[in-house]
């Protein structure tokens, strides 16, 4: 990156006490991007964002904004620049003796002159642009958490900021809301320009909508870059750190949680119905596993299962979710194709089984665990359950596994 | 003997605590004139300073009646039984009235708004503070101190005396009631002495006082929401529920010990 960064922090310590929070922050945000900072909870995610604002100042180190270290700005100055800032509260920080259409104007009443008419359409804008409709007069109170987080979105966007600070802001959301909260945030990040910086967890959500990312452990940024560059890296801490984030969503044999895979699901639909992208669901049936697991037990019949999705994860990409759906059925969700990759990948799969001698002929003595495969395209309006029944439906053999006593 | 540290030290005490009363005074004396200065910045808030005057003057009424008119009612009954031990109860009108507008009017209409509007201005304002919404104004550029603290301020210079004067008239009537209807002052003695001792200078010296307290118990209760993050003892609603009683206790006394120090310049 040859332009300098819009803001840059120097070697930034802070500490409560005995509580060391940052200790020799260096992190670089660059003008028109997203930059999500990750960690886990409690090291100092927020604190980081709040020096970036101004409401906690450095013990020492300094903030540099294009290239001016904060310390050094007048009184002016810093005001001037305060107002190119927006800021989006963890807990959402609406003013709760406020309705909601005075929580959203009262950035643009305070701070600007503009006639009460001009405020109430600016107000209007935003709030349709976030599918807020008809709460105007409802106190933050009343509402879901997801409309508290989109008001708060709202309010913050209002003044059309130049960079807009997030402070997590899809925690405690459902998976629909929470992706329709990152997408708003792509979407109106690609329509302002402004620059983001983002605190979050979600990993690995917010690869997709940054453009670069900082992790952060131990008061220090450990890491920096884009998201690619991070998902590639081959340092053991940074995978770890992704993976351990991630972790517990993890079940069995490296397949995601069930619950984990409903959400994936509903998240595919959630981006199929705004952006029209197909995904497919295919549905791995084991028809007789439990007598696989009397015959040889439990152990044999779990390595027979890791095996399998091991090969089916070589075959996968990161926006892929391979989930065990019941005893004896793994759904794979494939976002972004459409059926007839699917049917691709299915074959290139078979092959793979067969050269692996996971799929051997038949012995004489031997026991034959027999999987079936059907394809189903996400549609919207179904349940993840619906869509596993008529993949069933429409299934046909696969690979029979055999496996020697 | 144990040593004595730092920590334990009897003297070490006095001073940190001490230390700490004077810091404490010092952020709240500039938390106030930062206030008072706010107040007429352009453009100045008058919608809001309109809320808080109908929030602590004109829903006070009904307290300040009341309160108003049992105390002028005891004072009429009390007045009077002492009174006629000298045979002097014909002075019951300027006794009522002079204690009512130099002391009890002032003194007790700020002790009923304290309990009436400044307790719901340290909740109020302590619960923004904890759920992060004076941060929000910060990063919203707007100055949490102008925005929260000056039109209450401003509200309660205007109100105070207000209140104080409804309080007063309210008083006097009430002594009335009890001195001359139930009891046997006349009503045109009652009345003449009430006209005849009552100053300007009193009544002016009421209102000072009125307005010295409107200050004082408006800024305590803001500053103790306003600072209620700092508290080391009790976070989150505890800190809140702290940072209300300590308002209002705060407030009360300071309310007595001005009274005592303004009536010593002021007679």
């Amino acid at each position: 990156m040859t332009e300098p960064p819009l803001i840059e922090l120097v070697d930034v310590h802070k500490r409560f006490g005995d509580n060391v929070v940052l200790d020799g922050v260096n992190l670089h945000i660059y003008a028109g991007e997203v930059t999500s900072i990750i960690g886990k909870s409690g090291v100092g995610k927020s604190v980081l964002l709040k020096h970036i604002i101004g409401l906690m100042t450095p013990d020492s180190g300094s903030i540099l904004f294009s290239g001016r270290p904060l310390s050094s700005m007048k009184k002016t100055e810093r005001r001037e620049l305060k107002r190119k800032f927006s800021y989006m509260f963890q807990g959402s920080a609406l003013f709760d003796s406020m309705t909601v259409y005075e929580n959203v104007a009262l950035p643009l009443k305070e701070r600007t002159r503009l006639r009460d008419k001009e405020i109430t359409r600016k107000v209007q804008d935003k709030m349709e642009a976030l599918d807020l409709h008809g709460i105007d007069e409802n106190y933050p109170s009343q509402l879901s958490g997801g409309m508290k987080k989109r008001v708060a979105l709202a309010r913050a966007l209002v003044t059309e900021p130049e960079i807009v600070l997030f402070d997590e802001p899809t925690t405690g959301l459902d998976p629909i809301r929470k992706n329709s909260v990152h997408g708003m945030i792509a979407e109106y990040q690609k329509r302002f320009g402004f620059t983001g910086v983002i605190v979050s967890h979600e990993i690995p959500d917010i690869f997709y909508i940054s453009q670069r990312v900082a992790m952060i452990d131990e008061g220090r940024i450990f890491v920096e870059g884009t998201p690619e560059e991070i998902q590639s890296s081959e340092d053991q801490v940074v995978q770890g750190f992704i993976h351990g984030l991630a972790e517990p969503k993890v079940e069995l044999a490296g397949m995601a949680s069930r619950r984990e895979g409903k959400r994936r699901f509903k998240e595919e639909l959630a981006r199929g119905e705004r952006f029209d992208i197909p995904f497919t669901i295919l549905v791995f049936t084991f028809e007789n596993l439990e007598e696989l697991v009397e015959r040889f037990g439990h152990e044999a019949g779990q390595n027979l299962l890791t095996r399998f999705v091991e090969l089916i994860h070589g075959r996968l990409r990161i926006t892929d979710t391979c989930f065990r759906f019941s005893a004896d059925r793994i759904v794979l969700i494939l976002a972004g194709t459409e059926p007839g990759a699917a049917e691709t990948l299915l074959t290139d799969l078979a092959d793979e089984v067969r050269q692996a001698g996971l799929a051997d002929k038949p012995r004489k003595d031997g026991f034959c665990l027999s999987v079936q495969a059907g394809i189903v395209e996400g549609k919207k309006g179904e349940s993840l359950d619906q869509c596993v029944a008529e993949a069933e439906a429409r299934h046909r053999r696969f690979a029979e596994f055999f496996l020697c006593q | 003997m144990p040593a004595y540290t730092l920590e334990n030290n009897p003297l070490a005490l006095i001073g940190r605590f001490t230390i700490f009363l004077v810091q404490e005074l010092g952020r709240a004396g500039i938390f106030f004139f930062r206030g008072f200065l706010l107040i007429f910045s352009l453009p100045v808030q008058l919608g809001k300073i309109v809320q808080q005057v109908y929030f602590i003057g004109m829903k006070s009424m009904l307290v300040i009646c009341l309160t108003g008119a049992f105390t002028g009612m005891v004072l009429g009954l009390q007045g009077y039984y002492t009174l006629t031990k000298f045979g002097a109860e014909g002075f019951l009108g300027s006794a009522v009235a002079l204690s009512l507008i130099r002391e009890l009017g002032p003194v007790l209409t700020a002790i009923m708004i304290v309990a009436r509007a400044g307790s719901a201005m340290a909740a109020e304002i302590g619960i923004m503070r904890i759920s992060e919404q004076i941060d929000a104004l910060e990063t919203m550029d707007i100055n949490p101190i102008r925005f929260l603290f000056s039109p209450r301020l401003a509200a309660a210079l205007i109100s105070f005396p207000l209140l104080t004067a409804v309080f007063d008239v309210i008083g006097i009537f009430g002594g009335f009631l009890s001195g001359s209807l139930l009891l046997n002052v006349s009503q045109g003695i009652y009345f003449s002495r009430v006209e005849s001792s009552v100053l300007m200078q009193d009544i002016n010296g009421g209102f000072i006082k009125a307005i010295v307290f409107g200050a004082v118990v408006v800024t305590i209760c803001c500053y103790q929401g306003y600072m209620t993050h700092t508290r080391k003892e009790g976070f989150g609603a505890k800190g809140v529920s702290q940072a209300t009683t300590s308002a209002v206790v705060i407030s009360c006394v300071l309310v007595l010990i001005v009274d005592y120090v303004l009536t010593s310049f002021l007679l």
